[in-house]
């Protein structure tokens, strides 16, 4: 028989294990914000690629042609930029729909109990996959472009993964702050605006002076719009390895951070939300 | 089997809470000197507290308040526990405590077996997805995995009455459809300990009389523990075979369900002479903008209480605010006993009595000198009845206890329940 025991301060010992248990929520609860999701509007899941694709034409007008930035190597400008805005919308969308899921599911923290972890990652898995939907575009676009993707493109589920950690370690983190101050509302949105100008979507990476490159690489993104476009763009620029390891240290402090961080509050949050 | 089920040991849970100044006598105008002021020390009180990781608390004044002290008690295997209590009692706390919402602050619980916790029908309900969705969505919160849910999928649409908009969103639904879909879904949980706040103060009546004989069933037919917490005396005397009472934060009584229940309401009605009925909740039917409302009740006798002797006529007055003058009005008095049942109903029109209304207060004296209540725990409902309709009612207006005397062990009261008819005759016929 299950004992459970409720103490002040007690860690709860079989956490994970209870995770696994709560799995079937948690595929629930992904699958409401789906279903949900694009409910009442008109055109639907069309929205997933609009918006990618509008960010794109942006973006390739303003850095591409009018401030004239060097693609990488002959690969088409506008392809380049889509393989970083890929990663990218579903990082700052990952960011911030989890920030604001645990007051958005304020009925259910404070009536049932379940592993909190659940509810922002569920809300990352829902924006994981408009970010699988928005890979149509790029196989489109390699159409339109006849550009053919070589045996790199097989790598590109490895940094589909690595995009992904990368989003819950911070998503976390900030997810249960913003239980405790509401303020970070108000910053998250400034946060994502602030860091697509920092993340090298518009341009590529390779524009920046060589010496500051590993200091650029801190930011964990752009190892991973490096990657990708290493992926997509048949290898046109060499994937730059000592930033590829100080990102994926960057990922792996804040995923172990986010996690530790999150379940310090996790007890509190039904008295706070 | 007659091991505990739950265990409660010295658990306390304490929030801090913020008060914010309002106008003191002499701080009626505050200059927007003050207002910053109070606004920069606010502030390098919140910047202290996120410093220090701590949560932001609005307000100009912080206190802890204790929302449960020192609570000890335990459940055996099977049993139906009621928890009663005044709003704030803490009662809400203790099951937020038990259901592994909130941590508490001190102290320990041990829960042997599954848990299940329906502090709300409906969790999780979402407007845009329709019946269907809505069922597995509510199952899963509340911990049901995809095959239980399907295999009960019918019984739970039967059990609802919604066969017919099952692929509706239940957005559209009325406001009983949704009401009943939610504890369908509730009722059909199978877990080992069952921890239900006042889920039955919803939907009709013939509905909620539903919802009882289904907790009824799942009590006392499965073998599971209950923890129900409801201020429906009737619910929880038919449902419960014990009962905790709790009272500021503490357990004041402990014990079998009946004396636990009559204690709360005897501390209830004999806290007050006068009853303000002003406050009393009315069924919703009942419109805000009354033009005639109930207003306070006493006894009649100004050194009696709500405590009668056996043998002493009940005799109350009853006071109703008239906006403006009104030709008739009809005033209804019903008293039931504990469990809810009507024992007497008495009506001016019974006695002959055109009662008209002066705007402002009126005050009536209504006594019942044939009526020999049992000793015994009552409640009285009141309602005023207007040409166009009811203009007020109060279901549990008063509570009042008939106490043994004398007389009452000469009759040998304590084997009979409600009103006795002294005044019946019989004759031997051959």
């Amino acid at each position: 028989m299950d004992v459970i025991v409720i103490e002040a301060g007690r860690a709860e010992r079989h956490y994970w294990l209870d995770l696994w248990r709560y799995r079937e929520l948690f595929r629930v609860l992904a699958w409401r914000d789906l279903a949900v999701r694009y409910r009442q509007t008109v055109i639907g899941v069309l929205w997933a690629l609009i918006r990618p694709l509008l960010t794109m034409l942006v973006f390739t007008i303003i850095f591409g042609r009018i401030a004239k930035l060097p693609t990488e190597g002959n690969a088409p400008y506008a392809l380049m930029v889509f393989a970083g805005i890929l990663p990218w919308s579903f990082f700052s969308s990952g960011l911030s729909e989890a920030s604001n899921s645990l007051v958005n599911n304020e009925g259910l923290i404070s009536k049932v109990y379940f592993p909190r972890l659940i509810v922002p990652i569920a809300t990352i898995v829902v924006a994981f996959v408009d970010f699988l939907i928005s890979f149509c575009i790029l196989f489109v676009l390699m159409g339109w472009y006849s550009f053919m993707p070589d045996w790199r493109i097989l790598f590109l589920p490895l940094f589909a993964l690595l995009v992904f950690l990368t989003t819950v370690g911070p998503a976390l983190w900030i997810t249960s702050l913003n239980v405790k101050y509401r303020d970070f509302r108000y910053i998250i949105p400034f946060i994502v605006q602030f860091g697509l100008y920092v993340s090298p979507v518009g341009f590529s990476s390779s524009v920046l002076p060589g010496q500051w490159r590993l200091l650029y690489s801190l930011n964990p993104i752009v190892g991973v719009i490096d990657g990708f476009r290493w992926c997509v763009l048949r290898g046109q620029s060499e994937l730059y390895l000592p930033g590829q390891v100080a990102g994926i240290a960057v990922t792996a402090f804040f995923l172990w951070f986010g996690i530790r961080q999150f379940r310090k509050s996790e007890k509190s949050f039904a008295d706070l939300i | 089997m007659s091991e505990d089920a739950v265990t409660v040991e010295n658990l306390s849970k304490s929030y801090l809470i913020g008060h914010r100044h309002t106008s003191k006598k002499n701080f009626r105008y505050k200059a927007l000197r003050d207002v910053i002021g109070q606004e920069i020390r606010n502030f390098a009180r919140k910047a202290a507290a996120v410093a220090r990781g701590q949560q932001i608390v609005q307000g100009d004044e912080i206190e802890e308040f204790a929302a449960l002290s020192d609570v000890n008690f335990s459940v055996k295997q099977g049993e139906v526990l009621g928890i009663i209590g005044r709003n704030g009692a803490g009662k809400s706390t203790l099951l937020k405590i038990l259901s592994r919402i909130t941590e508490p602050s001190k102290g320990r619980v041990i829960l042997r077996g599954r848990v299940s916790s329906l502090l709300e029908v409906g969790t999780g309900f979402h407007p845009e997805l329709t019946g269907q969705e809505n069922i597995f969505l509510n199952g899963a919160v509340l911990g049901m995995s995809r095959r239980e849910i399907r295999r009960k999928f019918d019984e739970i649409v039967a059990f609802a009455e919604v066969e017919k908009f099952l692929d509706t969103p239940v957005k559209h639904y009325s406001s009983g459809m949704y009401v009943r879909l939610a504890f369908a879904v509730a009722a059909h949980l199978e877990p080992e300990i069952l921890i239900v706040d006042e889920v039955l103060a919803v939907g009709d009546a013939e509905f909620q009389k539903k919802c009882l004989g289904k907790m009824n069933e799942v009590s006392r037919n499965q073998g599971r523990t209950v923890l129900f917490v409801s201020h429906n005396m009737d619910a929880v005397l038919k449902l419960c075979t014990r009962a905790v009472f709790f009272e500021s934060g503490r357990v004041k009584l402990e014990g079998d369900v009946e004396p636990v229940v009559s204690h709360y309401l005897s501390s209830q009605s004999a806290s007050a002479r006068l009853v303000d009925l002003s406050s009393k909740p009315r069924p919703d039917y009942i419109a805000g903008g009354r033009r005639v409302r109930l207003v306070q009740a006493s006894p009649s006798n100004s050194e009696s209480s709500w405590s009668l002797p056996f043998g002493q006529r009940l005799s109350l007055d009853l006071a109703v605010d008239a906006e403006s003058s009104v030709n008739e009005i009809e005033v209804f008095v019903e008293i039931y006993s504990l469990r809810g049942f009507e024992v007497a109903t008495w009506s001016n029109t019974c006695s002959g009595v055109k009662l008209p209304l002066r705007p402002g207060i009126n005050t009536f004296r209504i006594g019942f000198p044939e009526l020999s209540l049992l000793p015994g725990h009552y409640f009285i409902g009141i309602s005023l009845v207007g040409k166009d309709g009811i203009e007020d009612y109060i279901n549990e207006a008063i509570f009042f206890e008939v106490v043994s005397s004398a007389e009452a062990v000469k009759i040998n009261a304590q084997v009979l329940g409600g009103a006795l008819v002294p005044s019946a005759t019989v004759s031997i016929l051959d």
